[in-house]
């Protein structure tokens, strides 16, 4: 009688095996989402009515019993996340460029690859403390220039690594394509690796943009926070993280009605730029 | 079966005259003087001297490892893009020697083309797949830029199959197209040199029949090399043959003489498949 047949022991103790691992899986798998979703639940439970009502996002926020909103907060948010995404983002691409493209495996770029690694799992209050300890004390008062300097250096790592990582991916072979036409290494980076690169960099930069979003401790101690409406960068700049932290620990309830709401808010914002990021990424690969 | 397929290979392709000349009276292109190569410490290409004739197809072969994609990799300094490779000894063209670290490599590039075993399409728009050589040395209006991309496209014979086409993305492209759109970009830039590193390997008998044909008309004005790990390709497309093995030139000669009368045992060897 031939071996293979369905009572052959070796597969059905194969099959056991994968029936078990399967279902050990799928129930890391519920584990996870649970409490994803609870947390989810959670978040729209509470802010859902504040994330609805249209003062949320024109008015100021209020001292304690007055009705508010978070305007300021949200500006001051958009502002240093956009500054802050200006100043790491060219940095982070082209250190990412020079270690794809340069450094390849040299020990300079073995080197820097080894710090990024740190800096990208270095705990983001270390980053404020930093800032702070160089600039804030140093020009003697909070600004939001410090927020988004501590908000930049947050962003630099992430890029750094996805545009390192996504360069290696471009097969070897298109760059010998574009020397083989005589193509000098600066055109051929600019024009067809970078091309070849795209998304991926571009998914990179937003989940880095959507890392500092929700970042509050390196504005802890850089932008701190503003009760009123102020774009002014050499000064405190209002943000949601800090003040959902704030409201959030106060005993008013109507402050604590807002701090679910902005918390409600920056999770959305940020699960919006992943699924754009994710799009983005699975459309070219 | 045997005599349909001679049949068809003659009607395809009229008698070649160039077939018999024999190899003294050849215009030289390239001489290859005393090349030796290493990939680190390993000696890959042990002196090598040959004459690589002008305006006619030479074709490498042998079995996998034997140097004969490394020596091609040699004639337009692509070994250069890494650190670890290094060539000794003398490739002239022009009465230069292509080897020596003062020569401008885009400059040798550009006046010696490769296309490669894989299609490389860059990920861009089919017209701007060939504008970008020609980009890179000459500035053209739109017009003239136009009709360089028509001339190489129709050089390439896939000019009718993407003339509606253009600004698709190079990736649309069916594999054999995507080779024909390489070797376009490659004659776009007006090299003198075409090489050619087993350029029909992943391609369907279609596509490598077409890529055959083009290769017998590109030699009236291009100087071809062409590395094969297929004989037949060799015997049908080539006006000299080298074989190589394990780093060495065993045996150069006109092509005919290669697969009908070898000089050297090794090489009869290959050629009947009784080796190793």
């Amino acid at each position: 009688m031939s071996e293979i047949s369905a009572s052959n022991p070796v597969y059905r103790s194969r099959k056991r095996r994968n029936v078990v691992m399967l279902s050990v899986s799928a129930v890391a798998l519920a584990f996870g989402l649970f409490w994803l979703a609870w947390i989810l639940a959670t978040l729209f439970y509470e802010g859902g009515t504040a994330l609805v009502r249209a003062t949320l996002y024109y008015q100021m926020t209020p001292p304690p019993g007055a009705d508010g909103g978070l305007a300021n907060a949200i500006a001051g948010s958009l502002l240093m996340v956009v500054v802050g995404t200006l100043i790491g983002t060219p940095i982070g691409v082209m250190a990412g460029t020079y270690l794809a493209e340069y450094g390849r495996s040299g020990w300079l770029a073995s080197a820097t690859r080894f710090l990024n690694d740190v800096l990208l799992s270095a705990p983001s209050i270390v980053i404020g403390l930093f800032v702070y300890s160089v600039y804030v004390a140093r020009v003697g008062h909070f600004s939001g220039w410090a927020g988004s300097i501590a908000l930049g250096l947050l962003v630099i790592p992430v890029v750094v690594r996805t545009t390192d990582d996504m360069l290696k991916l471009v097969p070897s072979g298109l760059r010998e394509a574009a020397a083989a036409l005589g193509c000098p290494p600066w055109r051929m980076i600019l024009q067809v690796t970078y091309r070849a690169a795209r998304t991926g960099i571009l998914t990179g930069i937003l989940l880095a943009v959507a890392r500092i979003s929700g970042e509050t401790a390196p504005l802890l101690f850089t932008a701190l926070n503003n009760q009123f409406w102020s774009l002014n960068m050499n000064a405190p700049v209002s943000n949601l993280p800090v003040v959902i932290f704030q409201f959030a620990m106060s005993p008013y309830q109507d402050w604590q009605r807002l701090a679910w709401g902005g918390a409600t808010l920056i999770t959305l914002a940020v699960l919006l730029l992943n699924i754009v990021a994710r799009v983005m990424f699975k459309k070219t690969h | 079966m045997e005599a349909a397929s001679t049949a068809a290979r003659q009607t395809r392709r009229p008698e070649v005259t160039t077939r018999s000349e024999p190899m003294a009276d050849q215009k030289v292109k390239l001489e290859v003087r005393k090349l030796d190569f290493f990939y680190g410490s390993y000696h890959a290409l042990k002196s090598i001297t040959m004459d690589i004739p002008e305006r006619r197809v030479t074709a490498f072969i042998g079995p996998s490892g034997c140097g004969k994609s490394t020596l091609l990799r040699v004639f337009n300094r692509m070994y250069s893009l890494y650190p670890e490779q290094r060539a000794e000894g003398e490739v002239i063209m022009d009465g230069m020697n292509l080897l020596t670290a003062k020569q401008d490599v885009s400059l040798i590039r550009a006046k010696i083309g490769m296309v490669f075993q894989k299609p490389t399409p860059f990920p861009m728009s089919i017209y701007d797949n060939i504008a970008f050589g020609v980009r890179l040395f000459e500035r053209l209006n739109k017009r003239d830029m136009d009709e360089r991309v028509e001339w190489a496209l129709r050089k390439a014979a896939l000019w009718e199959e993407v003339k509606d086409i253009l600004p698709q993305s190079g990736h649309s492209l069916s594999g054999g197209q995507q080779q024909r759109l390489c070797i376009a970009r490659g004659i776009a830039v007006k090299p003198e040199i075409l090489l050619l590193d087993e350029p029909t390997s992943a391609l369907d008998p279609i596509s490598t029949a077409k890529i055959e044909e083009l290769v017998d008309e590109l030699k009236r004005d291009f100087t071809i090399v062409i590395v094969t790990h297929n004989m037949q390709q060799a015997a049908r497309v080539s006006d000299f043959t080298a074989y190589m093995y394990l780093g060495e030139l065993i045996e150069y000669d006109v092509t005919d003489t290669i697969f009908i009368k070898p000089k050297m045992k090794q090489t009869e060897d290959y050629i009947t498949g009784r080796f190793g």
